[in-house]
């Protein structure tokens, strides 16, 4: 842009000096020999300077490690219940106390957070692959697909998360982890179905896909290589908030008795057994909610982390 | 306007079918026997088994029980609970209860949520905003149920400012506490969409425009930004009324409230399907109307809606 006021002058020969005279063309330069830079390495570079990304990042490695390894940071059996040393303080041995029936509080909330990273982790995969497909399905078909398959969405939408699970998990004898991961699964996808399909609706009309249709691409193939990469990022930031939204909802769940047996290790029953106790023992009762609570914020948080950095509006402030 | 609702209406019917059909299978068609239910521990001889059989329509194929409910349902019929109560009546005698702890919910959820979050949205970055954000995300990580006894032990047991248990006929005062629980989650997804909503509006020209015309800044936020921001959290909102209905289950069970939640848990501990179906199907039409109030509403908030139809 020319700055000087002079160089507009109408039918000037040239309005700024040749590229090769002015020390703009060390800006301007371009280094072509460099890989552009896509939409996820872009937002890679926001991330790795936004703490909150940081820190969520190192909460969800930590619990990830304590799920996969809960045994290298406890020598206790979270299964191992002796009335002998029910409602103890926290002593070296038991350094969060026992419970009411003598177990190991620091051994169960270490043990717990393999069933909700277990149950959250593969709701999160069942949910997003039924609402994915059927999203991508009903916006990049349209027409009549669309206008069934977003009744269907409309229909297990109106059936809340929690309810439909309790009137199946109420069904069953035995719940076991994969029956919850299941049970939310099947009615957990529709916030992602109706993500997806907006994200395929307003991406399958860009000038690329018209293009790949153009140069004879398939649409099966434009489908899974152009339109859900482009519009899968939005889902993925869901999918993350999704997560914890499942763990809690697993809680509530077994919290209710219509989730995991109380033979299972897990935050909700330890929650729920902790609620019994609360006037004498309320420690009982925070370190599992502590847990879960940290868990549940790490994963929304890194949800919202990734969501500000896809968004070059909500970046630019 | 009138052609508007009537076809909300008519999208409503097979939205209304299908989620009807799918809670119906699940309670009927899974494992388990409704007659050994009703039974219990007590030996039932075949001739009465064939009788209650024919009396719930056990004998019909699942297809053609779920048509003559639906068709007792439309004439206000819910059919008759296991203890021989009509389901009607101990829905009728529940449901004040719940709608009460349901309407203090979503007032709550939606003065706090708004005001934080306009005050949260206009001064976004700032230390004030922060808190308010973590706060928020706090409320959603922990679960309904740790917020209800940590707030009955401290607020009930420690200190003896609310009653622990609330009991029959609650007064609106016994149900405050119970409403904030109830909530509290929706509080922070309102906060959060109400920041995010102010926000990006804040920065719209035709904020800038009315600044320039020398509008005072009250009138700027109540005129310009807040109306235009409220429309994805009128969206929530509404589809937050159903949740309630169902969160109320939660709830209802930690502070021992006889409403709807309390008769679902209940229907649910005893396998008392026609209960179950019932409660939920009733739920699936509260949350369909709160959506069809909500599409209304969007035609108050947005002039182009009202004028396109």
């Amino acid at each position: 842009m020319p700055s000087d006021a002079r160089s507009l002058r109408p039918r000037a020969e040239h309005f700024v000096a040749p590229l090769e005279e002015t020390p703009l063309q060390a800006v301007d330069a371009v280094d072509t020999t460099s890989a552009p830079r896509s939409m996820w390495g872009e937002a890679f570079r926001v991330l790795v300077r936004n703490p909150v990304f940081i820190v969520s990042a190192l909460l969800i490695l930590l619990v990830l490690f304590v799920s996969a390894f809960p045994g290298l940071l406890t020598s206790q059996d979270p299964t191992y219940g002796v009335l002998g040393r029910a409602n103890q303080g926290p002593s070296a041995e038991h350094p969060f106390g026992t419970t009411t029936q003598g177990y190991d509080v620091l051994a169960r909330t270490l043990y717990g957070t393999r069933t909700s990273v277990t149950v959250g982790f593969f709701t999160m995969i069942l949910s997003t692959l039924i609402g994915g497909t059927l999203g991508a399905l009903a916006g990049y078909l349209g027409g009549f697909f669309d206008a069934v398959l977003s009744r269907i969405t409309d229909i297990f939408f109106a059936v809340p998360l929690i309810l439909g699970a309790i009137v199946i998990g109420n069904r069953v004898d035995h719940v076991t982890v994969w029956i919850v991961v299941v049970v939310l699964g099947v009615f957990g996808w529709t916030n992602i179905a109706r993500i997806m399909r907006g994200a395929v609706i307003s991406v399958k009309n860009q000038d690329f896909v018209t293009a790949s249709t153009a140069l004879g691409a398939s649409r099966p193939v434009i489908l899974l290589k152009h339109v859900i990469p482009n519009a899968i990022a939005p889902v993925i930031v869901t999918a993350t908030v999704n997560l914890g939204v499942f763990i809690v909802a697993e809680a509530t769940l077994t919290f209710l008795g219509v989730g995991l047996p109380p033979t299972s290790v897990s935050w909700g029953g330890d929650i729920s057994a902790a609620q019994n106790a609360l006037r004498t023992q309320p420690m009982m009762l925070f370190y599992p909610s502590m847990a879960l609570a940290i868990t549940v914020l790490s994963f929304i948080m890194l949800g919202d982390a990734v969501r500000d950095a896809l968004d070059p509006k909500a970046r630019k402030r | 306007m009138i052609w508007y609702i009537g076809r909300r209406l008519l999208q409503m019917i097979p939205v209304f079918l299908g989620a009807t059909l799918i809670v119906y299978l699940m309670a009927f068609a899974s494992s388990g026997d409704p007659i050994a239910a009703i039974a219990g521990d007590k030996p039932i001889s075949p001739a009465v088994q064939q009788a209650l059989r024919e009396q719930y329509n056990l004998d019909k194929p699942v297809l053609v029980q779920w048509l003559i409910y639906l068709g007792n349902v439309v004439q206000g019929d819910f059919g008759v609970g296991f203890n021989g109560r009509p389901i009607m009546d101990q829905i009728v005698a529940a449901f004040p209860v719940t709608i009460r702890l349901a309407l203090i919910a979503v007032v709550i959820e939606t003065i706090f949520g708004v005001i934080a979050g306009v005050i949260a949205g206009l001064k976004k970055g700032t230390i004030f905003d922060t808190t308010l954000l973590m706060l928020s995300l706090v409320v959603i990580a922990v679960p309904t149920f740790v917020i209800g006894f940590t707030a009955q032990f401290v607020l009930g047991v420690k200190l003896g400012v609310v009653q622990i248990n609330v009991g029959r006929d609650p007064s609106w005062e016994n149900l405050l506490l119970p409403g904030f629980v109830l909530g509290a989650v929706s509080f922070a997804y309102v906060l959060r969409l109400t920041r995010t909503s102010v926000a990006e509006v804040a920065t719209a020209d035709h904020v800038r425009t009315a600044t320039a015309k020398g509008l005072s800044r009250g009138g700027v936020i109540t005129k310009h930004i807040l109306r235009n921001s409220l429309i994805p959290v009128v969206t929530y909102i509404g589809a937050d009324l159903g949740a309630l209905m169902g969160g109320a289950i939660v709830t209802e069970r930690i502070f021992n409230i006889n409403g709807i939640g309390s008769l679902l848990f209940r229907a649910i501990n005893a396998g008392e399907s026609p209960m179950i179906v019932s409660l939920v199907t009733l739920l699936v039409i509260i949350f369909l109307l709160a959506n069809l109030i909500v599409d209304l509403l969007y035609a108050v908030l947005d002039p182009r809606i009202r004028y396109a139809q």
